[in-house]
């Protein structure tokens, strides 16, 4: 692995693997001093070309417990205001002294641009509507937590599919680690092709909900309002939120995920956002260790082929 | 490769240097043991299985990785992480480290740091199978099973039923050397 990018090209073994390290690094943060000298003297650059909060902090944090040195780049209060390329910047950033650059950027492909310029690591932070690859890894990692296995589980991703990188990261990861995966949304929120796609989708949420282990919400793009894609917030929480109702229904052992940020009301319900079956605290805790994997995997040990 | 041990030559080592702990230690109240993976934990293991049946309570071995701490992650080939299983608080306790190859010293010398960010042992003893010489820091094992005078390219391979099929101790010459 020279790169992660995508979750499509990963194979099982170097899935599992990550996983397995991810769990070690769990315990790791978990120490009196969660902290370990394994990338002492490397560098680590966010580069965010979209608002986030949460990924970049969860990078920064994987990288300070891995002892690396972090630089961050913001779009907002940087040079590309100026009218710099996407490539001057990042040859600019790596001149400086990176060793590895985290990216996340609106345009779909652009990590494999810079993966082509640059002659360092790229981890892919979310590319337009496309990947966020680390996103599955831990999202995987919770699952795995919860079930000691992904093998054979049943797992519904419920809400915008077609506009989220998350759905598409999940989808390849828990379909080669063994799971079922099916989509579920409104006909306008599902991809118009999904062949190719280790998948089923459905438009009725209750017709699957007492079968499946684990129901992952995506977030309801409230900027986009309904209108054209779906009638009214209160339509969409009536037919695909995870209300109280609807959580009595799952299985005893199911459990809930979301990738947040969350819209309790729309999506799902307060009291089940706060349930020990939905996990969406311990997606956040595992993000930082599954973070510690891909950047332990990418630059612990002599350098890649 | 030439066998220097067998099972019972292990079995026999192991037994010797759970009494030896025990006597060191005057019992095993603050004695917390430690494998370093891969092959210090099924010594450890059978280690603490010795101590259990001298004491008469039951005594668990954890286990310490140390594939983070290593000086040279930038000339190797990256490790796979194995599992850190601490059973007990090390505050103040005598931690027993047990590998199953002392050489370089380099390991233990990772394996004190490890300790040092997770806990701050009273002391710190060391148990190894097979002492081969060659080290290059000033570290030395408290208890153990075998002194074998190697040269600098030989290797040593103690093997342990539960990883490898068989038990004992090997030594030969490196593939391709």
């Amino acid at each position: 692995m020279n790169h992660l990018l995508t979750t499509e090209d990963l194979d099982r073994a170097t899935l599992e693997e990550l996983l397995a390290d991810a769990d070690e690094f769990s315990e790791v943060l978990n120490r009196p001093i969660p902290k370990v000298p394994a990338l002492r003297g490397k560098t680590v650059a966010t580069m965010f070309f979209e608002p986030s909060t949460r990924t970049k902090m969860s990078f920064d944090k994987a990288a300070k417990a891995l002892s690396a040195d972090t630089m961050a780049f913001s779009a907002s209060t940087s040079s590309l205001s100026k009218g710099e390329s996407l490539k001057d910047t990042a040859l600019t950033v790596r001149a400086m002294g990176v060793d590895l650059m985290v990216v996340r950027h609106g345009a779909t492909g652009a990590p494999w641009r810079l993966a082509e310029w640059l002659d360092i690591p790229i981890v892919n932070a979310g590319d337009g509507a496309h990947q966020h690859p680390t996103q599955a890894l831990l999202d995987c990692l919770t699952i795995k937590q919860r079930f000691g296995s992904l093998d054979g589980l049943r797992i519904a991703i419920v809400g915008d599919i077609k506009h989220s990188r998350v759905a598409r990261s999940d989808i390849f990861a828990m379909a080669t680690l063994g799971a079922e995966v099916i989509l579920v949304g409104p006909p306008t929120l599902l991809p118009l092709d999904t062949e190719g796609w280790p998948v089923k989708t459905t438009t009725d949420l209750d017709g699957v909900l007492e079968t499946v282990d684990v129901v992952y919400l995506l977030r309801v793009q409230l900027e986009r309002g309904g209108g054209s894609v779906f009638p009214s917030l209160p339509e969409y929480t009536a037919r695909y939120g995870m209300t109280n109702e609807r959580f009595s229904r799952l299985k005893d052992d199911a459990i809930v995920m979301h990738p947040g940020p969350m819209n309790r009301g729309v999506e799902i319900s307060h009291e089940v956002a706060d349930d020990h079956r939905a996990l969406i605290l311990q997606q956040v805790t595992n993000g930082v260790a599954a973070r510690m994997a891909v950047l332990f995997h990418l630059l612990g040990g002599e350098s890649n082929e | 490769m030439r066998q220097v041990m067998d099972g019972d030559d292990l079995a026999r080592v192991t037994r010797r240097i759970a009494h030896e702990i025990v006597e060191r230690n005057q019992g095993l109240g603050d004695v917390v043991v430690l494998g370093i993976p891969t092959r210090g934990k099924p010594f450890a293991d059978r280690l603490a299985e010795e101590l259990t049946s001298i004491e008469g309570r039951p005594i668990k071995a954890g286990s310490l990785d140390i594939g983070l701490y290593r000086d040279d992650l930038d000339m190797r080939p990256r490790t796979r992480l194995g599992p850190t299983i601490i059973p007990d608080d090390i505050d103040g306790r005598t931690v027993v480290l047990v590998d199953d190859v002392l050489f370089t010293g380099r390991t233990i010398r990772a394996a004190l740091d490890a300790l040092a960010d997770i806990g701050r042992p009273a002391s710190v003893q060391l148990a190894v199978v097979v002492d081969r010489g060659h080290r290059q820091l000033p570290i030395r094992a408290d208890f153990v099973g075998k002194n074998t005078p190697t040269s600098q390219d030989e290797r040593v391979s103690v093997r342990f039923a539960e990883i490898d099929g068989e038990d004992g101790v090997w030594i030969g010459e490196v593939e391709g050397s």
